[in-house]
């Protein structure tokens, strides 16, 4: 009898695997950079004040959100962050991520100073049109400080402790779902640490 | 209206496939005749309501009612005709009615064909369909309903994904689900033989026609699949372990494993519970299929819709189905009697050998579809598993498999010698080890993974070969189980000689080209004459154009399009290819890349032997279907004892497989003599 039993039992430690497996997405990929200081940078700001680098921020828990005027995604996440700007004392620092794309300048006509005209302009007039959640937003026109912080779409978020330390990344929107369960829960426990 | 009265007669159509479950299985139960003769009726009927619901929602796309949201979202005003057919299965919603619908036909041919199946066999068969049936027809209407509305009514359909609109992807999953579906028909046989409690010669007899139908079908539809990825998708592989090509690959190896056993509890009476279990995991196998496939709990190339609250209705039903199955077994199979007594060396040692290394392969290979999966449950990281892995467990794998191929099927049944099988083989043995270590040299480059590959096909081929002259030499007629049985061998062993050709002799080259520029692969040249806008119904296309040359002589044009379709950002890559016996070669045009020049990036491959893999999968597929209309499976079966005991002795003595050595040997020219007539009045 006990042999026989032994296919069910192999089956049911399948089953409970395939259960848990529901509960995850496979799709999240874990950023190697939790827990790791935030790569620094010093970039052009949007409205042409000082050059922003992270250490102004040190001994403040703050944000990072990577957005674009291109990215269709960022206007679903745009409203809520807006929101949530006006409710909570963090700042927000927007990453204008790759601003203009090849397709802007199909023949590379424009030098770095008209790149940042442009981008600044755009940018300006998206966030004047849809809200304005940031406390200040840098330029990376190039893309490199996105490839510094593991970028791979556009809108992701981070948050960023007192240390300077990436504790959260979000990949893709943010929802008032995930404001709410888990982004600020983490701040508020940064902030009180 | 048409939506709407779909819905409805779905719901209908799970009404009726309830009391196909459960009536039968009831009277069956307590020998309640009455409604055991509910079966075949319940189960035509759920068959016509279901053809109806499928038929509207077919109708739904041919009249481009972008009202329904299904439609909308699958289909575009501009999407050609045959693609509008196509498209009922593009999603998730049509593709489950498509299941349905075919689980629906393979029940009604069980109805139809068994008209001479004692009545408890078939209500209690019919019932396990029904079952399967209710659920599925359940999951339809509660979680992936395809008749939903959206009003107002979008103007166009967002269409379909334009990796599906190829005619290979149109046959594709119909052929696969018609294998995954027919799965359920060995499923149901032997789930009503373990509540029978008589897992006999005369069950495996029953369900051996029906699982070498269903075998054919995976095949075709696996190669089918192959196939479609490798013109398509412009990547040149035809195979890339990824887990929805898992999904089909598994229940395949353990179909494989189950009609090899079937043949052992038919002619011998052995394996039995083996058997049953092989039966129950081949479904079982297909059901997970569907679940890895519709949760999304995987990541895989073909994750066209995954949805988890519908993850959580498959597992359910998973559970439900093989966990009740594989208890049913716990409880039944130890009161199963043994088989025949087999030797120690016989032919039914080497069907076991197959059983079990088909098993592990799926072991194999179900443990490295879920790795990833069970090592994120376990909280211990995320990570994919991929080719490297497959090739390094599969392969080996392959290896004893193919070897005690030729050996198992000249063996004789009970007890065979070492002695006699080697005089038998030696030849074969001499040939294939020369011609596989020659061969190499004649082409390209030796290496022992060619070697070894093409020695085993050879292996297989010849010794095949070398049993039907032998065979075709003795007097008597020859079944078509045997000649099926030969046909799918050899397809074996041409598949076998083409995966190892096209491994090891593949040329690939990634290239920059502007017009004018040339690429060569000895001895073709393939040169760049021109890049030009096309137009098709719903996209528009890069064409270039490239001419091949063989020495000098231009043999070929090939056309690689890039094409842009309205509806969707996605660009998509149609290869060419030029095809003849030996080998293809294989152009896609890459995109057009930023510089002064009209420069395009290319890949020109050199591929041997790939037609070979879709002769060997046809082979396969053309033998399982001579194996199945085999004349001795149309016999008449009752349950009167003596006329089962006619049928298993005449099995013995159709001389379609070796029968050496029975000793049902005397029984059978007396008994042979009913069979005429049997057979006439089940034509009538």
């Amino acid at each position: 009898m006990k042999k026989f039993l032994i296919p069910l039992l192999l089956f049911a430690v399948l089953v409970l695997f395939l259960g848990a497996g529901l509960r995850r997405d496979p799709h999240e990929i874990p950023s190697p950079l939790i827990n790791k200081v935030a790569p620094n940078f010093s970039l052009q700001t949007l409205n042409g004040s000082t050059p922003f680098s992270p250490q102004q921020f040190k001994g403040k828990v703050w944000m990072l959100n990577v957005w674009a005027t291109w990215c269709v995604s960022c206007r679903q996440e745009h409203p809520v962050l807006v929101a949530f700007s006006k409710q909570i004392g963090v700042p927000i620092v927007g990453l204008s991520y790759k601003e203009i794309q090849p397709q802007d300048d199909p023949e590379k006509k424009l030098d770095l100073a008209s790149q940042l005209k442009l981008a600044r302009e755009r940018g300006s007039v998206w966030l004047e049109k849809h809200g304005n959640p940031y406390t200040l937003s840098v330029m990376d026109l190039d893309g490199r400080v996105g490839i510094d912080y593991g970028v791979y779409g556009v809108p992701e978020t981070y948050i960023i402790d007192k240390e300077g330390i990436i504790r959260f990344k979000q990949i893709g929107p943010v929802t008032p779902q995930t404001l709410s369960e888990t982004m600020i829960p983490i701040i508020r426990s940064l902030e009180n640490s | 209206m048409i939506a709407e009265l779909g819905q409805f007669v779905l719901i209908l159509a799970l009404i009726v496939a309830f009391l196909q479950f459960v009536l039968p299985m009831a009277g069956s139960l307590s020998e309640q005749h009455a409604w055991q003769y509910l079966a075949r009726p319940t189960a035509w009927l759920q068959f016509v309501l279901v053809a109806i619901s499928y038929g509207c929602l077919l109708t739904g796309f041919l009249r481009d009612d972008f009202s329904i949201t299904y439609v909308a979202d699958h289909s575009n005003h501009l999407l050609p005709l045959p693609y509008k057919f196509a498209a009922v299965w593009g999603g998730h919603e049509g593709s489950l009615m498509l299941w349905v619908l075919f689980l629906s036909i393979w029940t009604s041919l069980v109805a139809y064909f068994s008209k001479s199946l004692p009545i408890e066999i078939i209500s209690r068969v019919l019932s396990v369909l029904g079952f399967i049936s209710t659920g599925f027809l359940l999951f339809i209407l509660f979680t992936s309903n395809p008749f939903l509305r959206s009003l107002p009514a979008p103007l166009d359909g967002h269409d379909l994904n334009p990796l599906l609109q190829d005619p290979g992807l149109v046959i594709h999953p119909p052929m696969l689900y018609m294998g995954y579906v027919g799965m359920s028909v060995s499923f149901a046989f032997a789930i009503a033989a373990l509540i029978t409690g008589r897992l006999d010669s005369a069950w495996s007899r029953w369900s051996r026609p029906w699982t070498v139908i269903a075998w054919s079908f995976l095949t075709l539809g696996i190669g089918l699949g192959s196939w479609w990825a490798y013109y398509e998708l412009g990547w040149g592989g035809w195979w890339f372990w990824d887990p929805v090509e898992n999904a089909s690959l598994m229940p395949w190896l353990v179909s494989t494993a189950l009609i090899h056993s079937l043949m052992v509890t038919e002619k011998r009476g052995g394996f039995k519970a083996w058997t049953v279990l092989l039966a129950i995991a081949a479904f079982s196998l297909s059901l997970l299929g569907t679940f890895l496939v519709r949760s999304g709990v995987l990541t895989s190339v073909h994750a066209f819709a995954s949805d988890p609250t519908r993850g959580i209705f498959v597992l359910c039903f998973l559970a439900i189905v093989v966990g009740s199955s594989l208890m049913l077994f716990a409880w039944r199979a130890p009161k199963v009697t043994l088989g025949g007594s087999m030797g120690l060396l016989s032919k039914e040692t080497f069907l076991l050998l197959n059983s079990v290394i088909l098993a592990v392969s799926t072991g194999a290979v179900l443990l490295g579809t879920l790795y990833p999966l069970v090592i994120d449950a376990l909280n211990l990281g995320k990570l994919s598993v991929g080719p490297p892995y497959f090739n390094l467990v599969f392969a080996p794998l392959m290896v004893p498999l193919l070897f005690i191929l030729i050996p198992g099927t000249v063996a004789k049944w009970r007890s065979a010698s070492v002695k006699e099988i080697m005089m038998e083989l030696k030849w074969i043995a001499i040939l294939s080890l020369a011609l596989g270590a020659g061969l190499p040299f004649l082409i390209g480059e030796w290496s022992f993974g060619v070697f070894l590959g093409w020695t085993l096909g050879l292996w297989v081929g010849l010794g095949t070969l070398q049993h039907i002259v032998q065979r075709a030499l003795r007097p008597g007629r020859i079944g078509g189980s045997f000649w099926g049985m030969q046909l799918a061998h050899l397809g074996l062993a041409v598949l076998v000689l083409g995966v190892t050709g096209v491994k090891s002799f593949e040329v690939e080259k990634d290239v920059k080209m502007s017009i004018g520029d040339e690429v060569t692969i000895s001895p073709y040249v393939f040169k760049l004459t021109d890049i030009v806008e096309t137009k098709g119904p719903n996209y528009k296309a890069y064409q270039a154009q490239i001419d091949v040359l063989k020495s000098g002589q231009k043999i070929e044009q090939l056309k690689p399009e890039k094409r842009r379709y309205a509806s969707s950002a996605m660009a998509m890559t149609e290869a060419a290819i030029s095809t003849n016996l030996w080998r293809d070669l294989y152009v896609s045009l890459g995109d057009s890349l930023p510089g002064s020049a009209q420069q395009w990036s290319m890949r020109v491959y050199y591929k041997p032997f790939v037609p070979w893999l879709w002769v060997g999968v046809l082979m396969m597929v053309l033998g399982g279907v001579l194996a199945a209309f085999d004349r001795r499976y149309r016999r008449l079966r009752t349950s009167n004892p003596v006329q089962t005991a006619a049928q298993m002795a005449s099995s013995f003595g159709d001389q379609g497989e070796s029968l050496q050595g029975t000793s049902y040997g005397q029984v059978v020219p007396e008994l042979n003599g009913l069979n005429p007539v049997l057979e006439t009045k089940q034509f009538q």
